[in-house]
């Protein structure tokens, strides 16, 4: 466990070391007001919550996460890095555990800097507060999602474009499987049971759920199942390129 | 005791290609090992399967008893390792570089100073502890990765061609340093430079597509050259003539060479025959008794060099395409 620490310090420390950690927290903070604003009308629609705020959080994490996590391991396979981290005595998963929770608290970070549209909505009326907590505990947990997906497909090549674009393919897939029309067209051809399978895999679905201020105890396992998930691939993935 | 480095059988695949073919050698505390080897013969591969990176298609290796796929980090705990290029993380500063080192092996804040500025004055760093590791030169970046292999003290050290990179000086002071490490550790070095491997290394290793060709001592490896005790003489050019044909009738010659030198001396080399050990008195005797002035004269030990030409041949495949993509494509 302590193993876990030094490695999730370095690559913490490494996303402030270039302006890579700035940048993205601008670009972040900007697609946040800029959507909420202009896409959602928060002004028109008159009301004291986040709603509109929260509503395209997957669809900004879609792009922004994966290219928060694609350098996780594609960058040490491309410099030879990884030949050092893979030698020193810790665990593959304590490795992928550690840079997978960095970029995760970097996530939170950024997220956490959205701060004034909390306090901008509390100026303007009396807003549910624990809906908002719990939509923002819900977010936190969807970018989790998103970030496990892509340290996984990083550890998949020594590119980090390819890592990135994969990734949003993969991401969209989960964000789009329980929209009315994939789910159309996926009832056409499967039974109805796959169909909610797939539907209840989609992290829209799960996220309204939450962000509707209600915290379903499932909602989080499935979040939390599904990073771990995706870790274990990624351990798999590393273990794999050891056999060569 | 059992030596600190203990490996049997050792063979790794990729796909089709056998890159390391059965090695088996075993290396003790207090000896400097020197694996050499033509590009793609299997060193880097070999060090990557020591030191955890890489697991053996077959056999094992065996670190102060711990084996490296059973107990990998018991094992990796003992090693200290410099990959080939000496990689780093280059956004980082040389001094976190290190701590970072220090801490992923489990030793205290307190600890980790210590080792960091032992590490660092060992290998003269600390000017440049503050600089990002990116910013380094490339003899500073390889010194970087060898304050990280020896951070922890390791009873065993392997190290992928240290020296390459460094100017004369710096490669004076690392090979000074591997000697010194060299009492109270088992170090494998791989390397190019023949020279290195007479200074620094207790037993040299010639490998060859993946398998031992020859390991032994560096003087006992230098007496398989046909320049074992051969004699070579510097005479004036007017006179190379008489001397080669007086050097020539001793007897034991059994050929002698000639090249001419650029101030217009003939340096004569004569090779001994086989079963022949002492050519030096005799040849300078010839020599002197025809009146002829000797500028130089002295036995060869052999030629590393030379031996390691004759043992090895892979080099000549490592220039068709297919070779050398297998030998450098491990991930």
């Amino acid at each position: 466990m302590m193993r876990i620490w030094p490695v999730f310090r370095r690559e913490l420390v490494g996303y402030f070391a270039t302006p890579l950690a700035y940048v993205f927290i601008v670009i972040f903070l900007f697609a946040m007001g800029a959507s909420t604003f202009y896409l959602g009308n928060f002004y028109e629609g008159r009301t004291a919550n986040l709603e509109r705020f929260f509503l395209f959080h997957p669809w900004l994490y879609l792009f922004l996460m994966p290219a928060l996590a694609m350098r996780l391991w594609a960058e040490e396979k491309k410099t030879g890095t990884i030949e050092i981290l893979m030698t020193l005595p810790i665990p593959a998963w304590a490795s992928v555990m550690g840079k997978f929770l960095a970029a995760w608290a970097f996530s939170g970070i950024a997220l956490a800097l959205t701060f004034p549209m909390w306090i901008t909505v509390n100026i303007l009326g009396e807003p549910d507060n624990g809906v908002i907590l719990a939509s923002y505990i819900g977010s936190f947990f969807m970018a989790g999602g998103y970030l496990a997906i892509g340290s996984c497909l990083s550890a998949a090549t020594n590119n980090q474009v390819i890592a990135f674009v994969v990734s949003i393919v993969v991401c969209f897939l989960f964000t789009v499987s329980g929209l009315p029309l994939v789910l159309q067209v996926a009832q056409a051809v499967l039974p109805t049971p796959v169909v909610s399978a797939i539907a209840s895999f989609s992290f829209l679905t799960r996220f309204e759920a939450i962000a509707e201020g209600v915290i379903d105890l499932r909602d989080v396992i499935y979040f939390a199942s599904l990073i771990l998930l995706w870790l274990g691939i990624n351990v798999a993935l590393l273990e794999r390129a050891r056999a060569g | 005791m059992t030596a600190h480095i203990e490996i049997q059988g050792l063979t790794k695949e990729f796909g089709p290609y056998r890159a390391v073919n059965g090695l088996t050698f075993s290396v003790a505390k207090g000896e400097v090992l020197g694996f050499l080897g033509p590009n793609g013969a299997g060193k880097s591969t070999t060090m990557r399967m020591i030191t955890g990176y890489l697991t053996p298609t077959s056999g094992s290796v065996r670190v102060l008893g711990h084996d490296i796929v059973e107990e990998r980090l018991a094992a990796q705990q003992h090693i200290g390792y410099l990959p080939e290029g000496a990689p780093a993380y280059g956004d980082m500063t040389a001094g976190e570089f290190l701590r970072f080192g220090a801490a992923a092996r489990g030793l205290s804040r307190e600890a980790a100073e210590k080792a960091v500025a032992g590490a660092a004055a060992k290998t003269q760093l600390a000017s440049v502890l503050d600089r990002p590791i990116e910013t380094l030169s490339k003899g500073f970046k390889r010194r970087v990765g060898l304050a990280q292999a020896i951070l922890h003290d390791p009873p065993v050290l392997i190290m992928d061609e240290p020296t390459d990179g460094l100017d004369p000086n710096q490669k004076f002071a690392v090979r000074r340093l591997i000697e010194s490490m060299g009492r109270d550790k088992a170090i494998i070095i791989s390397t190019h430079i023949l020279e290195e491997v007479e200074a620094v290394c207790t037993r040299a290793l010639i490998i060859d597509r993946g398998r031992i060709v020859a390991d032994g001592r560096p003087a006992e490896l230098m007496a398989r050259s046909s320049f074992h005790n051969a004699v070579t003489i510097e005479v004036p050019g007017d006179r190379a003539g008489e001397a080669k044909a007086s050097v020539l009738s001793l007897h034991g010659v059994a050929e002698v060479r000639e090249r001419r030198l650029k101030s217009g001396a003939v340096r004569l080399t004569a090779m001994p025959a086989r079963g022949t050990d002492q050519l030096v008195e005799a040849v300078g005797a010839v020599v002197r008794a025809r009146g002829i002035a000797t500028s130089a004269l002295f036995a060869e030990e052999g030629r590393l060099d030379e031996v390691f030409r004759t043992l090895t041949t892979s080099d000549a495949l490592a220039t068709s395409p297919g070779a050398a993509d297998a030998s450098e494509g491990a991930p």
